[in-house]
């Protein structure tokens, strides 16, 4: 498959991985931002290629995973009024809330559909005028322009059945939160590919500057994840921080402007509750109050829902690359992928989901290591 | 939760609880993945505790004066009713004939059992009805008993069928999903996810148009080939809900082996691939509903193959893997690059990821 095939070839990519540990003279720990990136690497077992000194570490870019609680608990409450068609995309629908997910909502009669895109959404809210269509917009700033046109164009169709349960979150402010914790470790990042395709290069050029931390916009498949990690490598080893581009067939340095404008139009910042994370300030996007006719929190009398969770998981510290997943000791055992203690085992983009799926023979050979060297003492 | 203030951050632990034991039928419980398999474990086998159910192969084998005679049945719930390559009709009688074929048996007798809603249009049941007859025919098979509910309007979706089938297993021929042993062959008959696409790009909602067929075919002549030329072949199973992952991981499940695959082996038609990776899916998971798997002995699988190759259905078959001692229980597949990951079983049906 053309545009894809090149990308996954293995003489290339071990030819990166050759260079990258030819490059690399001292450790050095990277974070690659995006789900689909963590996915990638796992789903090749890139980092089995690269050298021991270079720590991948794995960052909180899975939209599904950090949706808070919240919202998950009220995309179920409004799925189970009669009167609603809650339309979401297909992975939020295992997402466990406090007491159910939408699945089971749909067991019990709710309807609940899965659409690839929100302008599903609106056409079903088009052909069906009696009942009030909700559509569970959440993600990065990636499904961001489309949520938006899904809002205008009900807007301008004058659709009065039609409503947007936002949960949308930001990159760039997450990766100053990272940085400015001072349990922060990661000295390079690989850039969201699909983020910066629609909001461009340019807002990363302040995080590069206030941190002096190179940042690399990155692709998706092997190729790319291996150019971009040596991309990194090269300028840690030379001391330099600058922003470079390895994505180049997708992401301008401007991004998609029309894009850009769209969801500046329907949607503004504000302040953003990160699941496995917590609040971080000016790090979501809300509708603006010309849209709040298709604001679900607005249309909805859904009242303030407050979730108390109790801290079991240690997914606030796989999310910041303090931890990998198998550093938990629920990992695989009391929490697996059909029964999720925390945010990262709960999407396949989920950090502790990708090394439950891909690396469980790893995990089982380490502790069978493990029990013999202690059965041997 | 408290804000971060500038200067220091406070990352909180956040989890939810996890829930609670199910209670409820989820769709899941009908993917073929770890739902279905603890549906099965719970419920069912506890309920009907008998050896021969206890094989969980996808046919019951017993003795009956000498013969061993092979049961199997199958409810198809498929949608849309017609599709590029088949339609419910032809699927029911594919499936069960099939789901005998794995275990060696020649198909003899079907029945066909009709769950029809109110209102359902008489022309697409005359159609339905016709495209079975012809595809039993083909197969060999009569269809010598059946059955007719109607349910109310809104109580059923459109038509459902069951089928049950008989067949006589030849002397000789012990196929079970416990007989994989350590450097066995693992042979794949052709292209995989051909049904699962096909029928995915008729499905309201996805708008994308695509020449995929449906690979619906009845295999048994193919399995009397490879019978015909090794008693090598350990087992036998076709592919259908939860693909080629699943059945390889029950393979290895129920063997206590390991089974490690070659992902540039895996034939994927182009098309196929454009569509899965367009919808976010793994064609390892999406469904087939005329190929089958072998484990065979290393020394017969050249034989085996090439007895494969010289018939239509299998002419693109080939070996996609090897069965090891290590890591029993789990499918590992060698990607490209040289590296190997785990091939999971899923809890339930794909679903297709948000970007």
């Amino acid at each position: 498959m053309k545009y894809l095939d090149e990308y996954r070839d293995h003489r290339i990519a071990r030819g990166l991985a050759t260079e990258i540990a030819q490059s690399t003279t001292q450790p050095w720990v990277l974070m690659e931002i995006c789900g689909g990136q963590t996915h990638t690497i796992m789903r090749y077992g890139l980092d089995e290629l690269l050298p021991r000194e270079i720590e991948i570490v794995h960052g909180p870019g899975c939209p599904v995973c950090v949706t808070p609680l919240e919202t998950v608990d009220k995309a179920i409450a409004l799925a189970l009024r009669p009167d609603v068609i809650l339309v979401s995309y297909g992975d939020m629908l295992r997402v466990p809330g406090s007491h159910s997910d939408l699945f089971r909502a749909k067991a019990q009669g709710a309807d609940v559909r899965i659409a690839y895109s929100p302008m599903e959404a609106v056409k079903i809210a088009r052909a069906n005028p009696e009942r009030k269509v909700v559509f569970l917009a959440i993600g990065f700033e990636t499904t961001a322009p489309a949520n938006a046109m899904a809002a205008w164009q009900a807007r301008s169709e004058g659709l009065t059945n039609f409503s947007l349960l936002v949960s949308h979150v930001l990159v760039p402010p997450a990766i100053r939160a990272l940085m400015v914790s001072q349990t922060n470790r990661v000295q390079g990042f690989i850039a969201p590919g699909h983020v910066c395709t629609v909001m461009g290069c340019a807002e990363y050029e302040s995080l590069v500057r206030d941190f002096r931390v190179p940042i690399v916009v990155g692709g998706f498949e092997p190729v790319d994840i291996l150019a971009a990690v040596l991309m990194l490598v090269r300028q840690l080893e030379a001391g330099e921080a600058r922003l470079e581009n390895q994505y180049v067939r997708s992401v301008s340095y401007q991004g998609n402007l029309p894009a850009q404008q769209l969801v500046g139009e329907v949607f503004e910042i504000g302040d953003q509750k990160w699941r496995g994370i917590g609040m971080i300030p000016q790090s979501g996007l809300r509708l603006r109050e010309e849209y709040a006719a298709f604001d679900a929190n607005r249309v909805f009398d859904l009242g303030e829902m407050s979730v108390d969770e109790p801290a079991e998981c240690i997914s606030a510290r796989v999310l910041q690359g303090l931890k990998k997943p198998t550093d938990c000791a629920a990992f695989g055992m009391r929490c697996t992928p059909e029964n999720p203690l925390g945010a990262p085992m709960v999407s396949t983009e989920g950090a502790c989901a990708a090394y439950y799926h891909y690396r469980r023979h790893a995990v089982v050979k380490q502790e069978k290591l493990c029990q013999q060297s202690l059965q041997a003492k | 939760m408290s804000a971060i203030t500038s200067g220091e951050i406070k990352f909180e632990l956040s989890c939810p609880t996890p829930l609670p034991a199910r209670d409820t039928i989820l769709l899941g419980h009908g993917s073929g993945g770890k739902l279905s398999a603890e549906l099965i474990r719970d419920i069912f086998l506890p309920a009907f505790e008998n050896p021969v159910l206890a094989r969980l192969d996808d046919q019951a084998i017993v003795n009956v004066n000498g013969q061993r005679l092979a049961i199997t049945t199958d409810s198809f719930v498929v949608k849309p009713l017609f599709f590029p390559g088949g339609d419910i009709g032809s699927l029911a009688v594919h499936g069960t004939v099939n789901d005998l074929a794995m275990g060696g048996a020649t198909p003899l007798f079907l029945s066909a059992a009709f769950i029809i809603e109110e209102g359902f249009s008489m022309e697409e049941l005359r159609r339905v009805v016709n495209s079975l007859r012809r595809a039993a025919s083909d197969a060999g098979v009569n269809v010598v008993t059946g059955d007719t509910k109607v349910v109310e309007k809104g109580k059923g979706d459109g038509l459902f069928i069951n089928t049950t089938g008989i067949g006589l297993v030849p002397p000789g021929i012990d196929l079970s999903a416990d007989r994989a042993r350590p450097g066995d062959k693992v042979i794949l008959s052709g292209s995989i996810g051909d049904h699962g696409i096909a029928i995915l790009a008729q499905r309201e909602g996805l708008e994308f148009e695509t020449q995929i067929q449906s690979d619906s075919a009845a295999l048994h002549t193919l399995v009397a080939r490879m019978l015909g030329v090794s008693c090598g072949i350990r087992c036998m199973r076709d592919p259908t809900r939860g693909g080629v992952s699943s059945t390889l991981n029950e393979i290895a499940e129920r063997s206590q082996v390991g089974i490690e695959i070659e992902e540039s082996s895996l034939p994927i038609h182009e098309e196929v691939r454009g569509a899965c990776e367009l919808l976010g899916l793994d064609p390892l998971y999406v469904a087939n509903e005329g190929k089958l798997i072998a484990i065979v002995a290393p020394e017969a699988a050249s034989a085996v193959l090439t007895a494969m190759r010289c018939h239509p259905l299998g002419a693109e078959a080939r070996i996609i893997g090897t069965v090891k001692k290590e890591d029993a229980g789990l499918l590992t597949m060698r990607t490209p690059l040289g590296t190997t990951r785990v091939v999971d079983m899923l809890a339930g049906d794909q679903l297709p990821r948000i970007c």
